[in-house]
């Protein structure tokens, strides 16, 4: 009976109030309430997708690499600076501070430069996202590191451990609560880091394709991209729940 | 149960300005059991640290017994293997892999160190929890999965620093029960700390009191009950003066030092 409310709670109530969203919506538009160039429906951002869906996906492919790319090389440098810093406290002194400092840039005033300093291929777009990707998981990664139980280190030098063994053995699966947390924020700013990039400057991605349908005033073929960026997002946050699930079976076997 | 096989000689520790310990003396035989009482926060730990290498002394030294005498082994760790409060199991670990853990530590292949590790498991009560996380198992067991990592861990003493503190009444008397038989079969050389004093007279053949700050062992009681002992010994007169002379000797020295 619990988990039925629970369900209805969690699933039925935010299902319920983005029909009603969507409704409400949609009779803004059929009673003219806004200006259909302004805002249009939700059945012609509907159609708009389904017409553009190929070529949608054609962009969606290239920002998907990009950012792929740009996440895979931020969660090693994430991973490598916060292992470094966690190592080495003089590290942690000098990197930190440069660390928050570049999060207070925001990526739309980088994403020029990045575009003068490499051109308009692919590169400058992941370097974006590696940006973007990097401090979320540095900084979690970095948390998880030092929120290490100090008994289960004296336990660990007691039982004559390395500092190797500490870092793998005790370390690094401690952290991987907040490695996936931290993932789940690099996924999704990465897919929005690679189309930032792309509004600045490039030949394809789902960045350029929201340029173009811009200038020609399509703001439904804009809302169906919008839609997908956030599809696209919102799915890799699951992929990357699926794989925490899998990656650490002990969260789960304490609530059987 | 005559031979010596640790002393500890002359430890003196301070942090900054603060002395926690002052010129502690006491040794160990082989086989024995002994605890160290002493209210909270008079320095037991500490004093566990530097016996495990973990905490440089500021002087003094600890000794093991060794083929050739005495060996000095201050600040080397892993030379007493050690068991802090909590049972400080690793939650992604199976409980086998958290038991052999010190095996695989000292590059004992993981199937080896699995085998030895589970030939223990009917002994320690921990039957079919092989290829469970410590999560699923109750406070009782998990003590009973750290207990035997410290076993594994090869050496000849062992430090329990209060392994029954965290555990329920019950479990605790079931328990403490249980660790009697086991040690007593194991034939292991240990040193424990509580600030439990029925648990000190029920579990030691000798008791040092800690008392102080710094902290000095002020006296020295001998449980002369044979063992194996069980929870009915508690209800014993003889149990009932040691525990008199002991609260008389604890609360004595802690008025005289607050």
């Amino acid at each position: 009976m619990n988990r039925k409310k629970k369900s209805i709670k969690e699933i039925w109530v935010p299902v319920a109030a983005i029909l009603i969203f969507i409704l409400i919506w949609q009779l803004i538009c059929v009673f003219e309430l806004v200006p259909g160039f302004m805002l249009p429906s939700p059945l012609d951002v509907g159609k708009a997708f389904v017409t553009d869906f190929p070529l949608l996906m054609h962009h969606a492919g290239i920002t998907l690499l990009e950012a792929f790319f740009g996440l895979t090389i931020g969660v090693m440098l994430g991973f490598c600076c916060a292992a470094l810093m966690d190592t080495f406290p003089v590290v942690k002194s000098a990197l930190y501070p440069i660390l928050v400092l570049t999060q207070t840039i925001p990526p739309v005033a980088i994403a020029p430069l990045l575009i003068l300093w490499f051109s308009y291929g692919i590169w400058p777009k992941v370097i974006l996202v590696v940006l973007v990707a990097f401090f979320p998981m540095a900084v979690g990664l970095l948390e998880g590191f030092q929120s290490v139980d100090s008994d289960l280190i004296r336990l660990m030098k007691s039982m004559k451990a390395t500092k190797w063994q500490i870092f793998w053995k005790v370390k690094v699966p401690s952290a991987l609560g907040n490695f996936f947390s931290g993932l789940k924020i690099a996924v999704s700013y990465s897919v929005v880091g690679a189309v930032i990039a792309e509004w600045l400057g490039g030949f394809i991605g789902l960045g350029v394709y929201m340029t173009r349908v811009k200038k020609s005033l399509s703001y439904d073929k804009m809302f169906a991209v919008i839609l997908l960026v956030s599809a696209i997002s919102l799915l890799l946050m699951a992929v990357v729940k699926v794989i925490q699930y899998k990656a650490m079976p002990w969260e789960h076997a304490r609530k059987e | 149960m005559e031979k010596e096989i640790l002393r500890a000689e002359h430890i003196t520790k301070s942090y900054g300005e603060k002395q926690v310990l002052n010129d502690i003396n006491f040794s160990l035989k082989e086989g024995e059991l002994v605890c160290l009482l002493g209210v909270s926060g008079v320095g037991k730990t500490t004093l566990f640290n530097v016996l495990s290498g973990l905490t440089a002394p500021d002087k003094g030294k600890v000794l093991l017994a060794s083929e050739n005498g005495f060996t000095d082994i201050t600040e080397k760790n892993g030379m007493l293997s050690y068991m802090l409060q909590k049972d400080l199991l690793l939650p992604h670990m199976h409980v086998v892999d958290n038991v052999a853990l010190p095996l695989t530590l000292k590059g004992v292949p993981k199937k080896k160190a699995r085998e030895t590790a589970s030939e223990y498991f009917r002994r320690f009560g921990l039957d079919g929890t092989q290829n469970k996380y410590p999560a699923q198992l109750s406070g009782g067991m998990r003590q009973r999965a750290a207990l035997l990592r410290t076993y594994l861990c090869g050496n000849k003493v062992a430090l329990l620093d209060e392994p029954f503190s965290a555990l329920d009444t019950i479990t605790k008397a079931s328990l403490q029960e249980w660790f009697l038989e086991v040690m007593e079969d194991l034939g292991m050389s240990t040193i424990f700390i509580t600030h439990d004093i029925d648990e000190a007279i029920l579990l030691s053949d000798r008791i040092y009191m800690m008392t102080g700050s710094p902290a000095t062992l002020t006296g020295e009681f001998r449980i002369e009950q044979p063992k194996p002992r069980n929870q009915s010994f508690t209800m014993t007169d003889e149990f009932l003066q040691y525990k008199k002379d002991i609260r008389r000797l604890l609360f004595v020295d802690q008025i005289a030092f607050s």
